[in-house]
């Protein structure tokens, strides 16, 4: 009796043991490419499909939507990559990524390009071996309180409590800012995670909230009473998000570069998912080379000439995403994130 | 509970009445009056918090829009036929050996009939708002475990050698159901990093507890044996796993591995973290097995000797019974720990039912829907942890009537 139990139970650990470390799935084990043996680029089109760095839970950037699909800007951006290379933005595998292991996952290959709120700072850039693509989203931090508290500038916040989110550069930016504004007595009410945030915030623990205007305006659409409260005028920082490649891969770097670029340019031309079609015909010589109908611009950077009009057509240009994931569920202001020609900081260089 | 009374006197009549109880046992004393009244002022004030807010305040819509993506998280749409199927062949199995294993006893009891009762009653109720085909689906899952046990029981008092294969059925219905899952051979294939929500935390909780039992009981043998080398690498690796914390275990497994596996090599973070928490769960049952393997009187293992059997044939039929059989709470408390401490699979970027909570938060639809939502998985994974505390009890129950 006892010994069927026992030989039952060692075939089982064999078994497992084998299924486990085996790796019988063929994605299982895939191969890295270091540098040497060519680009990212190949190497992505080789596989067939992006492999996508994402944060996963962070409104409007990257979330999963009701059909279990992930959504966002950043997760817009990834997918235009897709398009861009393959004609189809669902060949991507998303890859939530953490906090702390963002960038190992990038230099160790994990993921091709990391889409996940990442602000562009010069000791990412150089020590620890990031390339910058062009920025998608200027956030800033900002502080909201309540139209009622008489709040309308920092100075005002002596010997109030601001509500902040413990171990950020947030908290950091809080305390540089208030030294320099000459506050010296406020009282940080620290918390975990941005939903204790708000709702200590609610319950009236701080007179203040302090974090990226983007969070900030998202958070102040699902307060009990939204209009009562009011973002203050300041930007205490700059967080420019971007796309993120391993350093020392120049070819991959500008696809992905010229890859965001087509977006904002798009927008520029007027260009969008609706009315593409229209512009097949179009005499403009700058339109005409931009989608691929004249001259060979793709093939300079070993992308398909007509990479534009492929992104275009499934994921549409720079203002539709922004409206599909931020203007339209937050009715959060363009401000820096317009078109240069509107006053905002998105420039494109010429696609000649 | 069964009680032994003589047949000639009447037990004594139960004859307190519940005023005379709450006197006795609640108001025995002024100071205990005052320590019910204030309990009973506390209780009042969080339950009837939780109350309101329950049925006034929360919106629970938001469970029922996602109801699919808690269980199944990112698994594509259209192959959603391959969790159901799975559901149902564990059910079906689960109604199996539920079958042979009671095959002695009686086996709708009362207790089981309240709990058959109350699973229909919350197939009922999941129609609300899950739709109702959903709760068709589940009342045949229910109907299912019913035709399992019923034909359990049957094969089970026919052919009782088949309850010491179990395990290797339930093996190999481990590699049916990872083939439905995954795909492969005749179905298409779905990424095993794919996997996320209550399957994923199911799925890592029970390889890694399957597979850091053998490793655990090894160790502590290991830590036991009479060879140097083997004692001294047991002792090192359970010390050193010991003290250190489950969650740098994890990141190790996820961001170091990369570095220091052979280029080339890329194993996927699912089995990455499956790694990690068997290391680090094998080093705890190590201890707790050496706890059981101590309490094994000597003599049983010189007596065994006496009679001829090898070292390791004591060691398989004397000693491990024994051993285990004594420390089975402490393994299933050991095993309870590990399926919570999934949820920091969250932390290193794996979507389990934790981490497809937070993306379902970041939907600017639900955002601050955090009660709601934590509530409801915290439900779940009290379900799951009862479950394996009271499996657990009716194991010892059954291993000690045998």
């Amino acid at each position: 009796m006892k010994k069927g139990r026992f030989s039952s139970a060692t075939l089982l650990l064999s078994f497992v043991l084998s299924a486990c470390t085996g790796g019988e799935n063929p994605t299982g084990t895939s191969t890295v490419q270091g540098d040497a043996s060519g680009s990212r680029l190949e190497v992505v089109k080789g596989r067939g499909t992006l492999i996508c760095g994402i944060n996963g839970d962070v409104p409007g950037f990257s979330f999963v939507n009701e059909q279990g699909e992930y959504s966002g800007i950043d997760v817009d951006l990834c997918r235009a990559i897709a398009a861009a290379l393959f004609d189809d933005p669902s060949k991507i595998e998303f890859r939530p990524v953490s906090a702390q292991e963002r960038f190992t996952a990038v230099q160790a290959g994990e993921v091709d390009v990391l889409s996940r709120n990442t602000t562009w700072t010069l000791n990412r850039d150089t020590a620890v071996g990031m390339e910058f693509g062009p920025t998608i989203f200027y956030d800033g931090q900002g502080m909201m309180t309540a139209k009622a508290s008489g709040i309308t500038q920092l100075k005002n916040l002596e010997g109030k409590s601001v509500c902040v989110l413990a171990g950020t550069t947030t908290e950091q930016n809080l305390a540089d800012r208030m030294r320099k504004e000459g506050v010296k007595n406020y009282n940080p009410v620290v918390s975990d995670n941005d939903d204790a945030l708000y709702a200590a915030y609610e319950q009236g623990r701080c007179e203040a909230v302090t974090s990226d205007r983007s969070k900030l305006v998202a958070r102040q659409s699902i307060l009990s009473k939204p209009d009562e409260h009011v973002l203050l005028d300041v930007v205490m920082s700059k967080e420019p998000l971007g796309p993120v490649v391993a350093n020392g891969d120049s070819a991959w770097y500008d696809a992905v570069k010229w890859i965001t670029y087509t977006l904002i340019q798009a927008e520029e031309f007027g260009i969008t998912s609706q009315n593409l079609s229209t512009f097949e015909n179009s005499q403009d010589p700058n339109i005409r080379r931009f989608l691929g109908l004249d001259e060979k611009l793709g093939e300079d950077m070993e992308l398909p000439n007509d990479f534009a009009s492929r992104i275009i057509k499934h994921v549409g240009n720079y203002g539709e995403i922004y409206d599909r994931n931020i203007g339209k569920p937050f009715a959060l202001e363009r401000d820096l994130n317009n078109l240069w020609t509107n006053g905002g900081l998105l420039y494109s260089p010429p696609f000649r | 509970m069964t009680t032994t009374t003589n047949l000639g006197s009447k037990p004594p009549v139960n004859s307190v009445s519940p005023l005379t109880w709450v006197k006795k046992n609640l108001f025995s004393t002024w100071y205990n009056g005052i320590l019910t009244i204030l309990s009973l002022l506390f209780l009042y004030g969080i339950g009837s918090g939780l109350l309101r807010w329950t049925f006034t305040q929360a919106q629970w819509g938001v469970i029922g829009a996602n109801l699919r993506l808690f269980f199944v998280g990112l698994y594509p749409q259209t192959l959603i036929w391959r969790p159901w199927t799975s559901l149902g062949i564990i059910i079906i199995m689960g109604g199996f050996s539920w079958g042979i294993l009671t095959r002695k006893g009686a086996i709708f009891s009362r207790t089981t009939l309240i709990i058959l009762g109350i699973l229909g009653a919350t197939c009922v109720a999941l129609s609300i708002p899950a739709g109702i085909q959903s709760s068709l689906l589940l009342w045949g899952m229910l109907f299912l475990l019913i035709i399992g046990a019923v034909v359990g029981r049957r094969v089970g008092t026919r052919i009782p050698a088949i309850a010491n294969w179990l395990p290797l059925i339930w093996l190999v219905t481990f590699f049916v159901l990872l083939w439905l899952l995954e795909g492969g051979l005749f179905l298409r294939q779905v990424r095993r990093d794919d996997l996320s929500g209550l399957i994923l935390t199911l799925f890592v909780a029970i390889v890694s507890i399957v597979l850091s039992f053998p490793f655990g009981v090894l160790l502590a043998l290991g830590r036991q044996s009479s060879l140097p080398a083997i004692r001294w690498l047991s002792i090192a690796y359970i010390e050193l796993i010991r003290g250190l914390p489950l969650i740098g275990i994890l990141f190790m497994a996820q961001v170091m591995l990369p570095l220091v596996l052979p280029s080339g090599v890329r194993l996927e973070r699912v089995v990455r973290a499956i790694a990690g928490f068997t290391i680090f769960t094998a080093a705890y049952l190590a201890e707790n097995v050496r706890g059981g393997l101590q309490s094994v009187p000597r003599g049983q293992v010189e007596a065994a000797k006496a009679l001829g059997l090898s070292i390791p044939l004591v060691l398989i039929f004397i000693v491990l019974p024994q051993a285990i059989k004594a420390v089975i709470p402490t393994i299933v408390g050991q095993f309870i720990s590990l399926f919570k401490d999934t949820s920091l699979l969250a932390i290193v970027g794996l979507v389990d039912l934790l981490g497809i909570s937070q993306s379902i938060l970041a939907s600017p639809k639900y955002l601050g829907r955090y009660g709601e939502i934590y509530l409801f998985i915290a439900v779940i994974y009290w379900i799951c942890c009862y479950s394996m505390s009271l499996a657990s009890r009716k194991l010892e129950n059954q291993l000690g009537r045998d």
